[in-house]
């Protein structure tokens, strides 16, 4: 049995609080309303020429104005107005960023815990003879399900009521033709991408996932009791039927949570992108937490065997994720359309670093490190590799996010780093709550044995 | 008389690894053992050395992958940048996802062909090789360790009968 350490306890609640305080820095700073958006603007003025030209020609015109009679009043007006648009577009992307700072936190935390979902599920239906004595290990970490789920959905209906710009198709007169933002490729779309349809296929996906979450530990934990295996293959089914649900809801999933943050663009391969990505962070973070409760001396029957699959895994679906994302990238780059290319373009020249430091940190430096046999048995290389993969795919899911939110405003300050913080400290917290809540070794599992003295 | 050889033979998988750790522990050289499928864990009873070849892979690859780069840009960027539909020959960088392909393959190629070159080489093998098993049974259903005689012969047959052999030959060889 698990006992919750106390350090460990007060550190996820110090890991909260300074995020509380940081997401709330974030929304009490940004700015109100465009005189706020101009000060900004002029303030970092002399860090971007765009801004500056824009506003010195401006006050050049205005000096024609003063001293010609026959100025053209039109020009001065046009001039005026692009500088109120430009104005708050900027507004909007400002606004938008603690916003998307939390949400890209918060989706990050829930999809962990579902690539953790995922793969529990594929261990049950595969009868691998390695993993069971990881399964309460996993079920542990996929508690944070229930309450990423929550958090998620009240973020979603924030966004529908209107609290954020985050996703542009939920605005308002966006399909109406009257109206002066109306933009006919969304209205287009309407039929698909409307607020009470959208929030109902959230529902029914958190809700399909965490039915299966329940059920499967509530069988898993009755197995430990029972005489015979009935609840052991009554989780074979449900883990069945659930990675048929699980492929269907994940890709519809990443169209309405991500993919519609650009409602421009599309991609085809986008579903399985997002969960290679979301699927690697998970076995990372299952890799990370056997590695913590062994070094701690919970996990007697774990050795560097399950360790080395764990790490290989790590390491495949590492170079899976890249396989996506170039297969993305270059189809894209290759054809060069221009309604699909601006989505890269954007992410090339504004988010130049974190688009391509993402490929780095998800793929060259595992593929370095982890290639090495003796390399996926030894704990600090592991938990390195792991630290560098977790915060590449939170880079990977800020790439996809933010260019869509707050465009070049983009900054990995207080808003970001406080949202990660204020996720991971309640992340650690309801795992490890949930940890200690059953024993760590499942007892009457049919592989239980094989994987006590599985060695590689 | 130093060229003379004892063949223990097995007809089981287990006996012949527990011979083999015997055999270890009373400090005989193995010569070589015959077996007609791997034996899982017989290297390490025997104490063989790791083998190298994934490292010689590694640097096989790094091969394949610098070529594949050399090739694509001496042809399509330094010989004769054409402007084929558009794309970008001005640098290498700027036109490198359409390398990749080429690149990864070359890579796979690289690595996966010159292993297995290796592998043949280091291991002797190649068509008209002359076949070296002591007893053609092991390559059916025998297993047989090959050890040297200095001297102790008798000694060495009555150890080997003790392991489960099923069968105990002191062979000449040329």
């Amino acid at each position: 049995m698990y006992t919750f350490s106390s350090k460990l306890k007060t550190f996820s609640f110090i890991l909260m609080a300074v995020g509380l305080l940081g997401i709330g820095y974030g929304f009490l700073t940004a700015p109100k309303d465009i005189q706020e958006v101009e000060k900004i603007l002029a303030a970092d003025s002399h860090g971007s020429h765009g801004v500056a030209k824009h506003e010195e020609s401006k006050s050049s015109h205005e000096a024609n104005v003063a001293s010609e009679e026959h100025a053209d009043a039109a020009v001065v007006a046009k001039e005026a107005a692009e500088h109120e648009e430009h104005l708050n577009h900027v507004l909007h992307q400002l606004q938008n960023k603690p916003w998307s700072a939390l949400y890209v936190a918060c989706i990050f935390f829930l999809l962990i815990s579902m690539g953790v979902l995922a793969f529990y599920a594929i261990q049950q239906v595969a009868q691998a003879g390695w993993s069971p004595v990881l399964f309460r290990v996993m079920q542990g970490i996929t508690s944070y399900l229930p309450v990423g789920s929550v958090l998620f959905f009240i973020l979603l209906v924030l966004c529908g009521l209107h609290f954020n710009h985050i996703f542009v198709w939920l605005g308002e007169g966006v399909t109406d033709p009257k109206s002066a933002n109306y933009d006919e490729i969304i209205a287009g779309k309407a039929g698909y991408l409307n607020f009470p349809f959208w929030i109902v296929r959230a529902a029914v996906f958190l809700l399909g996932w965490n039915l299966y979450r329940y059920f499967s530990r509530k069988n898993c934990l009755a197995q430990d009791e029972s005489t015979n295996d009935d609840f052991y293959k009554k989780n074979f089914k449900i883990s069945a039927g659930f990675l048929v649900f699980f492929i269907v809801s994940e890709s519809i999933m990443s169209w309405d949570w991500i993919m519609s943050i650009d409602p421009h663009w599309f991609s085809t391969l986008f579903g399985w992108y997002v969960f290679a990505s979301f699927f690697v962070s998970g076995i990372t973070v299952i890799a990370m937490v056997t590695l913590y409760l062994k070094s701690k001396g919970y996990l007697e029957h774990v050795n560097t065997s399950h360790i080395h699959d764990l790490a290989k895994f790590m390491f495949g679906i590492s170079v899976f994720w890249t396989y996506l994302w170039f297969s993305q990238f270059m189809l894209i780059w290759y054809a060069n359309i221009p309604e699909e290319v601006t989505y890269f373009i954007t992410r090339i020249q504004v988010y130049n670093l974190p688009f391509f430091g993402a490929v780095v940190m998800n793929f060259l430096f595992p593929l370095l490190i982890l290639i090495n046999t003796d390399f996926k048995r030894i704990t600090w290389i592991l938990v390195m590799a792991g630290t560098v993969i977790l915060l590449g795919h939170y880079i990977d899911f800020f790439n996809m996010i933010m260019p869509g939110t707050v465009g070049d405003q983009w900054f990995i300050g207080v808003s970001e780093i406080a949202s990660v913080l204020f996720f991971f400290g309640l992340f650690i917290f309801v795992v490890f709550t949930a940890l200690s809540k059953a024993p760590l070794l499942p007892k009457r599992n049919p592989f239980i044995e094989e994987s006590k003295h599985f060695h590689y | 008389m130093s060229n003379k050889v004892i063949y223990a033979i097995y007809n089981d998988d287990d006996i012949l690894m527990d011979a083999v750790k015997k055999t270890r522990a009373a400090h005989y050289h193995i010569e070589e053992v015959f077996t007609p499928f791997p034996v899982h864990g017989l290297d390490k009873a025997m104490g063989i050395a790791p083998t190298r070849l994934a490292i010689c892979a590694f640097l096989y690859g790094i091969c394949g992958i610098s070529f594949g780069t050399w090739m694509m840009n001496y042809i399509m960027i330094q010989d004769w940048p054409q402007d084929i539909g558009g794309k970008p020959s001005f640098s290498y960088i700027e036109n490198m996802p359409a390398f990749v392909p080429i690149m990864f393959e070359e890579t796979v190629f690289f690595a996966a062909h010159l292993m297995v070159i290796t592998f043949y080489m280091r291991s002797r093998l190649w068509p008209f090789k002359e076949a070296e098993n002591p007893d053609v049974r092991t390559t059916d259903d025998h297993f047989l360790m090959e050890v040297a005689v200095n001297e102790n012969e008798e000694e060495l047959v009555s150890f080997f009968k003790t392991t489960g052999a099923v069968e105990v030959k002191v062979i000449e060889k040329q």
